[in-house]
């Protein structure tokens, strides 16, 4: 590769690569979500019987991770790109080696590693065994093998890979900063697009978020999630469930959450994902 | 003839792969054990991607066997006989008929046809890998749509099974066996076909995947020590560390990094913290002994650029990391500058101990009371205020954002946080130290204000825990009480340190009493769990734990003392006598005990002892009645004067904790006791005098209990 890939070319490389291995080409979640596995893509369709084959790109919040734009590694909203394979195919492992050479790692020169990584999520209720991906000592991806998502065992198990899309651009245009990645081939930047973005959802975040009103909020989507439950909706109730978690997030990251109460919050998110799912696998049946 | 086994997977765990090719060793020669299929050396290994085993010698087929068995007479109903023919599968004729002193007995000769090796490996191998127990496992693929799939650390990939070169064919987890496997992952990425078990190794090897854990390891310790010497520094060995890098790679190259000096102003803990746990790298020193700004990763291949490239982008992620590190730390010096370590102390209250025992804070509190009184009691030769003031301190760095991101470096980080703001020395090291001992085998605290922190944070966790019922129990211990029992026993004892710990438990039991009682008294439940209020009466009665505890420890001392080379039972026999609860003290007099009873008088008094006490308890249940006037004469007389010298000598150095003088005293008694047993009979006629020689039997008795319990000693 003689100049690098922009970070919305890299993208489009993952998406024609996925895209020509049989999956379905899915837009984001029009939702806040903490990752790329609770688009309803990945949650919901990994459970039941049926095949399924799908990649998207997922923006995703991480209320507490952000630094006013002042740091050059972290950032409270990123990219994540998605791909979930049901059942996981014989190569995942080689499918995975080749989507990284379609984007021009050239792996005579690069160390890629599988660092083990049981991937666990409470607040899904699921859990799969895997790896990190390291590339020279940086984790480009997460690579996990679904064994059960809302305490449903996956059957057939899904293989679900996450690529860092920032990390991995940084690694491929060898830049030391988030803002300074070339976003297109126009001399456009990561910065140009999102520092601003930073620097108020970060203010946002940790100290303009009204957390009584969010407290409010937390508890409306927890009922209104019960109440379409009840009327056999899981598709709209997982939307409420998700809100749920990321209201959770938000209040995390303006520190009002004990770490007692923690858990207990995080309990209650993975009571309704779990309400949902065993609505989701009962009606799938 | 020589056999291999290679079972394929994806990324086998590092930490997971000597377990499973030891595993792997003793499922195979168990297996052809039950099989009669004799072999000679077995070595089995593994790389990230593989399992393998090599058998050389094994035989050619396992031997054929015979087994005689015995049947019914021949003169049985003919039912009897149906069914000898059908348990033995054979007919009448077929049977032998043989004279026995009881009649003419039917017998069967039952011929077991030897199998040939290949039959039985094809038997054993799918047997192996559906027996094999990982910590771990997993389904996967179009198979997982069952979930009693066939499950393995992760995806079984492919196995190769050759006898002599020639394939043994077998099919586990929907697998066939063969003879492809597949080299490393860059260098040989084609299937690679084994011709035999002989030219395995290498021909891995020619296909860059190095077998031999053995070898990797090797070749990572030498090459990293290589390149450390090469930069004028040197390696800070890590066998972990080696073997961990030997379980991630095929093809180890060791590789020289840097990292920018402004990071040494980081503590020195985090930084190889962040290098070794996060990124599996091995720090480096220079001729000082301070680490250098340096570091050696491990690639996975001959990179075609010399590895430039993979050790510039090591040097990147590594930098990430130690600026985030350096963030939190400049962030925890800015707040103890300003406040102190005492600036973290209010968030201790957002911390739960435990539900029953309130927060880090309230934990904080009882630990200072107690570190106090230690000093206080004399028990620990520390100031009180300084013991007080590090048990204040000792956690505030649980909050600091530092050990927030490293965990590890708890009590580390606060003692240099305490150091960078002036705090004393003495109580910066107790803050760090008062963990310790974490193992067996870690450090014993020895300065004295770190012994008071370390032991009243270690009894404030057994006793208010036991409190709250987390009792141990089996292989359960959450809270591991059992560590912290070890760790007071072994300060305890390092130290010499005469504390009591009856009353020390009572006091501890007042603490946590004081503690459970003003919360319920204040708000009549524990304030953190407003939903679900804890009723004092769901609280384990206080009284009953002191012997509880106490019989805790004296397990505990057992177990650690076992090591030692001393014998439990002499322990039980100390301890039976109760109220022992100075540990250091109860050690001399069980140490006093074992060099003892191991001569040659110990074993005779201890025979002499066991004599007289079921003699004693024998007489006892029917009542011993009253004893004849005077001493008697002869042996009798003999042993009644040696007692009347024995028994308070004894009792003096006992009190005088001359535990050898006070075994020399029950020693003097071996002669006359061996004599009272030849030449006097006991069981006298004359109740009077039975009386009276039961009774000196019972001085007897007792003059050694004073000592110890010699019942409770085995022999």
């Amino acid at each position: 590769m003689t100049k690098p890939l922009s970070f919305q070319s890299m993208i489009l490389a993952l998406q024609q690569y996925w895209g020509a291995k049989g999956c379905v080409i899915l837009q984001p979640l029009d939702l806040e979500v903490g990752a790329g596995t609770f688009h309803p893509a990945t949650t919901l369709r990994s459970l039941g019987p049926d095949h399924w084959n799908a990649c998207y790109v997922q923006p995703s919040r991480r209320p507490s991770d952000g630094r006013y734009g002042e740091n050059p590694n972290r950032l409270q909203h990123y990219y994540q790109f998605q791909v979930i394979l049901k059942p996981s195919p014989s190569d995942l492992i080689g499918l995975y080696l080749g989507s990284l050479d379609a984007i021009g790692i050239d792996r005579a020169k690069h160390d890629v590693r599988f660092v083990e990584d049981d991937w666990e999520s409470p607040t899904l209720g699921a859990w799969g065994l895997g790896w990190e991906v390291w590339c020279d000592g940086m984790e480009v991806s997460q690579f996990t093998y679904f064994q059960q998502v809302a305490g449903h065992d996956c059957a057939p198990v899904a293989g679900e890979l996450t690529y860092g899309l920032e990390r991995l651009a940084m690694y491929i245009q060898g830049v030391e900063s988030i803002y300074d990645l070339a976003y297109n081939d126009a001399g456009v930047t990561y910065g140009d697009v999102f520092l601003k973005n930073e620097q108020q959802f970060s203010a946002y975040n940790f100290e303009a978020a009204n957390t009584e009103k969010l407290f409010q909020h937390f508890k409306d989507v927890s009922e209104e999630c019960r109440a379409l439950v009840a009327r056999g909706l899981p598709l709209p109730a997982y939307d409420q469930a998700i809100k749920a978690s990321h209201l959770f997030n938000l209040l995390n990251a303006r520190g009002v959450i004990s770490v007692a109460e923690r858990q207990a919050y995080i309990g209650r998110v993975r009571d309704l994902v779990k309400a949902v799912a065993d609505c989701w696998v009962e009606q799938g049946k | 003839m020589k056999f291999l086994l290679e079972l394929q997977s994806e990324e086998i765990p590092a930490r997971m792969q000597a377990a499973a090719a030891e595993q792997l060793r003793t499922r195979f020669v168990d297996a052809l054990k039950a099989a009669g299929l004799a072999h000679g050396a077995v070595t089995a290994d593994a790389t990230p991607r593989r399992l393998w085993l090599i058998a050389d010698d094994v035989a050619a087929a396992s031997e054929g066997s015979a087994e005689e068995v015995k049947g019914p007479a021949a003169t049985a109903p003919a039912q009897a006989i149906d069914g000898f023919l059908k348990k033995t599968g054979l007919t009448r004729d077929q049977l032998e008929e043989r004279e026995t002193p009881k009649g003419i007995v039917l017998f069967a000769l039952l011929r077991r046809e030897g199998r040939t090796a290949s039959e039985i490996l094809a038997d054993v191998i799918p047997q192996i890998i559906r027996d094999f127990a990982w910590p771990k496992s997993m389904r996967w693929g179009a198979a997982s749509q069952s979930t009693a799939a066939p499950r393995w650390v992760r995806p079984l990939t492919g196995i190769v099974a050759l006898l002599d070169g020639e394939e043994v064919a077998c099919e586990a987890h929907g697998i066939t066996s063969g003879r492809d496997t597949r080299g490393h992952r860059v260098h040989a990425p084609g299937v690679l076909a084994i011709t035999s078990a002989a030219t395995y190794l290498d021909q891995l090897r020619a296909a860059h995947v190095l077998a031999s854990s053995a070898e990797r390891r090797q070749i990572i310790a030498t090459r990293a020590a290589e390149l450390a010497a090469g930069a004028g520094l040197s390696l800070i060995p890590d066998d972990g560390l080696v073997a961990e890098n030997a379980g991630l790679t095929e093809w180890p190259v060791p590789l020289l990094g840097h990292f920018d000096p402004e990071f040494l102003s980081v503590p020195r803990e985090v930084i190889v913290l962040t290098m070794r746990t996060n990124q599996k790298y091995f720090a480096l020193s220079g001729a000082d002994g301070a680490l250098a700004p340096a570091f050696i990763c491990v690639a996975n291949l001959d990179a075609t650029d010399g590895g430039a490239a993979i050790s510039h982008g090591n040097q990147r992620v590594l930098s990430a990391r130690l600026s985030d590190a350096r963030f939190f730390w400049e962030q925890d010096l800015a707040t103890v500058r300003a406040g102190g370590l005492e600036a973290f102390l209010p968030k201790l209250n957002d911390i739960v101990f435990h539900e029953k025992l309130g927060t880090l804070a309230d934990k904080v509190e009882r630990v200072a009371a107690l570190a106090k009184w230690l000093c206080e009691s004399g028990a620990v030769p520390a100031d009180p205020a300084q013991a007080e003031q590090a048990a204040r301190l000792a956690k505030a760095d649980l909050v600091s954002a530092t050990v927030g991101e490293f965990p590890e470096v708890q009590g580390q980080i606060g003692r240099y946080l305490a150091l960078a703001i002036g705090v004393e020395p003495a109580i910066a090291d107790a803050i760090r130290d008062h963990y310790k001992p974490v193992g067996q085998g870690d450090v014993v605290p020895t300065a004295s204000v770190s012994v008071a922190v370390a032991l009243a944070d270690k009894l404030d966790t057994l006793v208010s825990l036991w409190c709250a019922g987390e009792i141990p129990t089996g292989s359960k211990d959450p809270f591991a009480l059992r560590r912290a029992a070890l760790g007071i026993l072994s300060i305890l004892i390092a130290n010499g340190v005469r504390v009591k710990l009856g009353p020390l438990s009572g006091r501890l039991n007042g603490v946590a009493d004081l503690w459970i009682s003003a919360h319920f008294e204040e708000r009549g439940m524990l304030v953190h769990d407003r939903e679900n209020p804890l009723k004092l009466e769901n609280i384990e009665p206080i009284d009953g734990v002191t012997p509880a505890v106490l019989t805790f420890f004296a397990d505990r001392l057992k177990v650690q003392q076992r090591e030692a080379g001393v014998r439990h039972d002499l322990i039980d026999a100390v301890f039976a006598l109760g109220g022992e609860d100075d540990l250091v003290r109860l050690l001399a007099r069980v140490k006093a005990l074992q060099a003892f009873v191991e001569t040659e008088d110990g074993t005779n008094l201890l025979a002499g002892y066991k004599r007289a006490a079921n003699i004693l308890k024998a007489a006892e249940k029917d009542g011993i009645g009253e004893p004849a006037n005077g001493e008697g004469e002869g042996a009798e007389a003999l042993l009644a004067a040696a007692l009347a010298i024995a028994l308070p000598t004894a009792k003096q150095a006992v009190a005088d904790e001359r535990f050898t003088d006070a075994m020399a005293a029950l020693a003097s008694l071996r002669g006359p006791v061996d004599a009272f047993f030849t030449d006097v009979m006991v069981n006298d006629p004359d109740p009077g005098i039975r009386a009276r020689r039961l009774a000196l039997l019972a001085r007897f008795r007792d003059a050694v209990h004073g000592v110890a319990d010699f019942s409770k000693i085995e022999g």
